[in-house]
């Protein structure tokens, strides 16, 4: 067994929330970059150019890319051979609370969703653990905004409803969100599993290179297919019309039932922030 | 062209303002965000005094990142504007005069905007920090516990919005998505 400390977990969450905050991934910027060169509408390219800029002073100013620094959602990979000396689960939620006061982010959680008290540091954290052979221990950081979680929708869909089905659910997604999630997006789809699984899948493909592709030729084609058509649709970034209506679609699978075929879109925007330590 | 304004501002200067203007804001504005829209209205409902006298007003729809010290402001973006849609029609037949945020508004809002003179500016969602540098003071006038949420009286400069929706009922979106799809045909052709 190898042993790593709670504390050394507190650690590496604080830091990864905080630099997940003020510095956009580099999958992000290149798609960022990408986008603008291949846009062919002049106030969609000024938009782009203010985005480009926002992100180089954040990065210099040591400040929040985007006000909304997010909700905390944390992917943890165990490994069966790590033994964790403390509590696994306090110890994130440390992080959290640290990198949100002493990072000067947002506090933007309530601690219970009806009689909303703000918890006044920004925890607790969404934690989604998972076991993995090794002795190592990796910890994915995705502070998540919700101008664009809001516009986020699930489906139960027929087996009928097929490959169809889902690109209409995602084109529809896209339509209703529209300017709100401030486009240009980036979409996470979680296709299969059952009504709690899928919803995490597509949290998980957020957290993927956006300009990656699925290592499935079939999914990839799907995933090239549903991003040519959201940029077809117009919205523009901002929703003030262009072609970077989005940066990136992932998608992700599992197994399903006989009788069914969910599939879930996680929208996020042009602030799509995720960052990786293994410890 | 862009436009140079100051808030607060008049109903001339709203109603001549049209979808799709470039504006460099000024001035003094006011936050608030989903709390403050609730206690606001709870305060119109109970004849209590509002934090700020909404006459002639724009509303910023943000909750700005903790200040750093040696800086006026964190990082301040616009949030989502249609959660604040139920309230928007009661705070401007109280005078409102602008609001700034991200995203569209509902019917109600605009025949509100249209009936009282008011204009609807988007500020570039996401942008935070570059907005940072357009805000000059920032001071908590009201509900501090309510935290990123409280109300807050900016000073701006030359903060850059577009007009997204005019007391016309003119929408920038709309607009500006029908005219990039109908060059995009037009490349095609």
């Amino acid at each position: 067994m190898r042993e790593i400390q709670a504390s050394a977990i507190t650690e590496a969450v604080a830091e990864l929330f905080v630099t997940a905050n003020r510095e956009l991934p580099e999958d992000v910027a290149r798609a960022m970059e990408r986008a603008r060169t291949e846009e062919p509408w002049a106030p969609a390219c000024g938009i782009l150019d203010i985005l480009r800029e926002n992100a180089d002073i954040a990065r210099r100013d040591r400040m929040p890319v985007c006000q909304d620094t997010g909700m905390a959602v944390v992917f943890a990979e165990v490994g069966q051979e790590v033994h964790i000396a403390g509590d696994f689960e306090a110890a994130v939620h440390e992080g959290v609370r640290r990198a949100y006061t002493e990072g000067l982010l947002r506090k933007s959680v309530v601690g219970d969703p009806l009689r909303r008290v703000n918890t006044g540091d920004n925890t607790p954290a969404v934690i989604h653990t998972r076991l993995v052979p090794g002795d190592r221990l990796t910890l994915t950081a995705a502070p998540k905004g919700f101008g664009s979680e809001n516009m986020s929708r699930l489906g139960m869909l027929t087996p009928a409803q097929g490959v169809r089905g889902v690109k209409d659910f995602v084109l529809e997604t896209v339509r209703i969100a529209g300017a709100n999630p401030c486009p240009p997006m980036v979409l996470g789809v979680g296709i299969g599993g059952d009504f709690e699984s899928v919803a995490e899948l597509a949290k998980r493909a957020l957290t993927l290179p956006v300009d990656g592709s699925n290592p499935d030729p079939f999914y990839a084609a799907l995933e090239r297919e549903l991003l040519e058509a959201v940029n077809a649709t117009g919205i523009g970034p901002q929703g003030l019309g262009g072609r970077t209506t989005c940066l990136g679609l992932r998608i992700l699978t599992m197994a399903t039932h006989i009788a069914g075929l969910p599939v879930a879109v996680n929208v996020s925007c042009h602030v799509t922030r995720h960052r990786t330590v293994t410890l | 062209m862009t436009i140079r304004l100051t808030a607060p501002l008049t109903e001339e200067t709203a109603r001549s303002l049209r979808a799709g203007d470039q504006v460099l804001l000024s001035g003094e504005v006011y936050t608030a965000r989903d709390a403050a829209h609730l206690r606001m209205l709870e305060c119109l409902e109970k004849g209590e005094p509002l934090p700020f006298e909404l006459e002639g007003q724009v509303i910023y729809y943000a909750g700005p990142t903790p200040t750093p010290s040696g800086r006026p402001v964190g990082s301040i973006g616009p949030t989502t504007s249609v959660r604040m849609d139920a309230a928007t029609p009661t705070l401007l037949a109280h005078g409102l005069r602008g609001m700034i945020g991200k995203g569209l508004r509902g019917p109600a809002v605009v025949e509100a905007m249209k009936k009282h003179g008011a204009v609807y500016f988007a500020a570039v969602g996401g942008a935070a920090a570059l907005m940072a540098a357009c805000v000059t003071s920032c001071e908590v006038i009201a509900w501090d516990d309510l935290g990123p949420e409280s109300v807050k009286r900016l000073t701006l400069k030359d903060l850059p919005l577009v007009v997204a929706v005019d007391a016309c009922g003119g929408d920038a979106f709309a607009q500006g998505q029908a005219a990039y799809l109908a060059s995009a045909t037009n490349v095609k052709e």
